[in-house]
C-alpha cells in the first residue's frame, strides 16, 4: 500500500501571532515556523503502517513556497521515503490545495491519503473532505484509530457525543485527530539521512490546476480585548461577586 | 435569495445548534429552508417546521442518510443546493464533515465557522486559534458556510409553521458504512449549550478527582469540560475537551479549575461572558482572561465553593 501524507508549513503552535497594524494579514516576520501538528500525527500514522508492513511507501507532499522544503525535510526525517513540493508563491486556499493534491493522487495512485484534520493557521478543516469529494472516495475525518482490514479500513472517529466507527472502502482519505497517536521526535541521524532523500518539485501550471483564490480576505483584526479582571482573596468573596456583581449564579 | 440550512439531529431530536444556524441565515436575509436528511426522522422534520422564520422544510428520509455519512449526504446537499444562494450548517462534527465535501462538489470555496454576518457575501471568522478575526468576502455562486453556534443567539424553536416537503432523491455511494458508536452518557446539560461550564485541567491530577467538579456542576446546573491535558492524561473522555480542536463554548459563566490557559484552550472559551480561574500558580496565563481569579489550591477551594453556592 502506498500512502500520501500532505503536510503544511505553519507558525509554531506555541507562538501567539498578531495581526499587522494595517489589517492586511498576520505579522509573520521572523516567526518560528514548523510542521502543522496534525500533519505530524498523520505522518506518524503512515510511518507506523509502514513499520507494521502494511504500507510499502510513504510520500510526503506540501503545497507552498520554496521554504516548505524545510518542512518536507522534517517529514522525511520522521520516516517518509520521498517528498513532493508543489511550489507556488501565491496564496493557496483549501479548494486549490485539494485540486493540487487530486492531480498528484492521479499521478501517484496512493491507496491511502492521511491529512491532518485542520491547519492551526487558517483553522479551516476542509482540505481532506474536499480532496475526498474531488476523488469521489470515502473520508474518515477526525480519526483517533485506524485499522486496515483487507481492502477496507476501519476508522474510529471523534464526534461531538463520543466515538464512532466506520468501515471505508480503499482507496480512502483520512484526517488525523489529536489522539490518533503520539508523533516521534526526529533524531539527528534521521535528519542527516533525510538530507539524502529526494524532493521532487512540481508547479500548479505543470499539473494544469487553477489556484486563483476564490475567497478575498478584506481585513484581519485583533479580537475584542477582555477588560482586565480582578483577583479575589477567598472563595466567599468569589461567590459574593458572582452573585451580586456578575449576577451569573 | 433563498438559504438552505442543514439540520443537525440524531434522527430523534433536532440539535439546538440548528437554531443558531437559522439565526445566522436570518441575518443574511431571504427565505430560509431547512433540510432534514436522515432515517425515520419525521419528528425532527416536524420540529424544524416549527422554528420561527423557516419557510419550508425538505425531508430526505432514506436508510442511506441514517448515520450522516458524508459520501451519501454531500451529493444530496450539492444537488439540492444548486438552487440556493447560501448553504449553511452548524460547525459541529457533522457540519464540518459534510460541508467541505458539498463545496468541492459545487466547485466553490467553503467558509468555516463564521461568527458574524457583515453582508450576504461578507463574513467574519476567527483564525490562528482565535488570535485574529478575518473578514472574508466570497464571490462564489453558492456560498457554503459553517456557523459557529456561540456567535449567534438562537431563534425561537416555536412559532413557525413551515410546510414539509419530501425529497425523493437517494444517494448511496456504497463506499462507506457505519459500524458502531460509543456515545458518552450524561445527565448534565450539553457542553456547547450550557449556561454554566466548569472545566478541569491537568491540576485535577487524576480522573477520580473530577468528582469534585461534578458535584459543583450538579449544584450549579452546569456542564463539565476539560482541557486537552486532562483528556490526554486519560482523566476524562475526549468529547469533554474545550479548545481550538475540541468544543467551542460561550456560556454565561466559565469556571476554569487547574487549567493554565494555553492559547489552544482559550480559543474554545474566551467568548464566555464571565470567566473564573482557580489556580495555585498566580502566573498562569488563564488569569489574563479571567474576570475573577482566585489563587488557591483547588482541592480546598472547590469543596468550599460547592458549599457556598
Amino acid at each position: 500500500m502506498k500512502i500520501l501524507v500532505p503536510i503544511k508549513r505553519v507558525v509554531d503552535f506555541n507562538i501567539k501571532v498578531r495581526p499587522k497594524a494595517d489589517g492586511s494579514g498576520m505579522d509573520l516576520d521572523n516567526v518560528k515556523m514548523a510542521i502543522n501538528p496534525f500533519d505530524e500525527i498523520a505522518m506518524e500514522e503512515a510511518v507506523r503502517l509502514k513499520e507494521q508492513g502494511k504500507a510499502s511507501e510513504v510520500i510526503a507532499v506540501s503545497c507552498g513556497t520554496t521554504l516548505s522544503q524545510e518542512t518536507l525535510r522534517t517529514a522525511l526525517a520522521l520516516g517518509a521515503d520521498r517528498a513532493v513540493l508543489i511550489e507556488s508563491s501565491e496564496e493557496l486556499q483549501p479548494l486549490a490545495v485539494a485540486k493540487l493534491l487530486k492531480a498528484l493522487v492521479d499521478i501517484e495512485q496512493p491507496d491511502l491519503v492521511i491529512l491532518g484534520k485542520q491547519a492551526i493557521d487558517d483553522d479551516c478543516n476542509q482540505t481532506g473532505q474536499m480532496l475526498a469529494a474531488l476523488l469521489d472516495r470515502p473520508q474518515g475525518t477526525y480519526a483517533s484509530k485506524l485499522a486496515v482490514d483487507g481492502e477496507q479500513l476501519l476508522v474510529t472517529r471523534e464526534v461531538d457525543g463520543g466515538l464512532e466507527t466506520l468501515r471505508l472502502a480503499l482507496p480512502a482519505i483520512i484526517t488525523a485527530d489529536l489522539r490518533l497517536n503520539e508523533p516521534r521526535y526526529v533524531t539527528l541521524p534521521n535528519i542527516m539521512k533525510a538530507k539524502k532523500k529526494p524532493i521532487q518539485i512540481l508547479t500548479p501550471a505543470e499539473l494544469n490546476i487553477d489556484i486563483t483564490p476564490r475567497l478575498r480576505t478584506l481585513k484581519v483584526s485583533e479580537p475584542p480585548v477582555r477588560p482586565a479582571g480582578v483577583k479575589v482573596p477567598d472563595v466567599a468573596t468569589l461567590v459574593a461577586k458572582l452573585k451580586h456583581e456578575a449576577k451569573v449564579i | 435569495m433563498t438559504i438552505l440550512v442543514i439540520a443537525e439531529h440524531d434522527n430523534n431530536a433536532l440539535a439546538p445548534a440548528t437554531l443558531n444556524t437559522v439565526a445566522a441565515a436570518a441575518k443574511i436575509g431571504g427565505d430560509v429552508h431547512v433540510l432534514v436528511a436522515g432515517q425515520g426522522a419525521s419528528a425532527v422534520a416536524e420540529a424544524a417546521a416549527k422554528i420561527a422564520g423557516v419557510a419550508k422544510v425538505l425531508s430526505a428520509d432514506n436508510a442511506a442518510y441514517a448515520h450522516q455519512l458524508p459520501e451519501n449526504i454531500a451529493p444530496l446537499v450539492a444537488e439540492l443546493g444548486k438552487g440556493y444562494s447560501h448553504i449553511l450548517a452548524a460547525a459541529t462534527s457533522n457540519g464540518k464533515n459534510i460541508l467541505p465535501r458539498v463545496a468541492a462538489a459545487l466547485d466553490v470555496d467553503q467558509i468555516s465557522e463564521i461568527i458574524s454576518v457583515e453582508s450576504a457575501d461578507t463574513f467574519k471568522r476567527p483564525i490562528y486559534a482565535g488570535n485574529a478575526i478575518a473578514t472574508v468576502q466570497s464571490t462564489a455562486s453558492v456560498k457554503v458556510i459553517t456557523v459557529r453556534a456561540t456567535g449567534f443567539d438562537p431563534v425561537a424553536a416555536e412559532g413557525g409553521s413551515a410546510a414539509i416537503e419530501a425529497v425523493g432523491a437517494a444517494h448511496d455511494a456504497g463506499i462507506s458504512s457505519f459500524v458502531n458508536e460509543e456515545l458518552a452518557k450524561s445527565d448534565r446539560p450539553e457542553l456547547t449549550a450550557a449556561k454554566i461550564v466548569v472545566s478541569g485541567g491537568r491540576g485535577m491530577q487524576n480522573g477520580d478527582n473530577f468528582k469534585h467538579l461534578y458535584a459543583l456542576a450538579d449544584k450549579l446546573g452546569a456542564a463539565v469540560g476539560a482541557s486537552r491535558a486532562a483528556v490526554d492524561a486519560g482523566f476524562v473522555p475526549n468529547d469533554m475537551q474545550v479548545g481550538q480542536t475540541g468544543k467551542i463554548v460561550a456560556p454565561q459563566l466559565y469556571i476554569a479549575v487547574g487549567i493554565s490557559g494555553a492559547i489552544q484552550h482559550l480559543a474554545g472559551m474566551k467568548d464566555s461572558k464571565v470567566i473564573v480561574a482557580i489556580n495555585k500558580d498566580e502566573e498562569a496565563p488563564i488569569f489574563q482572561v479571567a474576570d475573577y481569579g482566585l489563587v488557591a489550591d483547588l482541592f480546598e477551594a472547590i469543596p468550599e465553593l460547592e458549599k457556598l453556592v
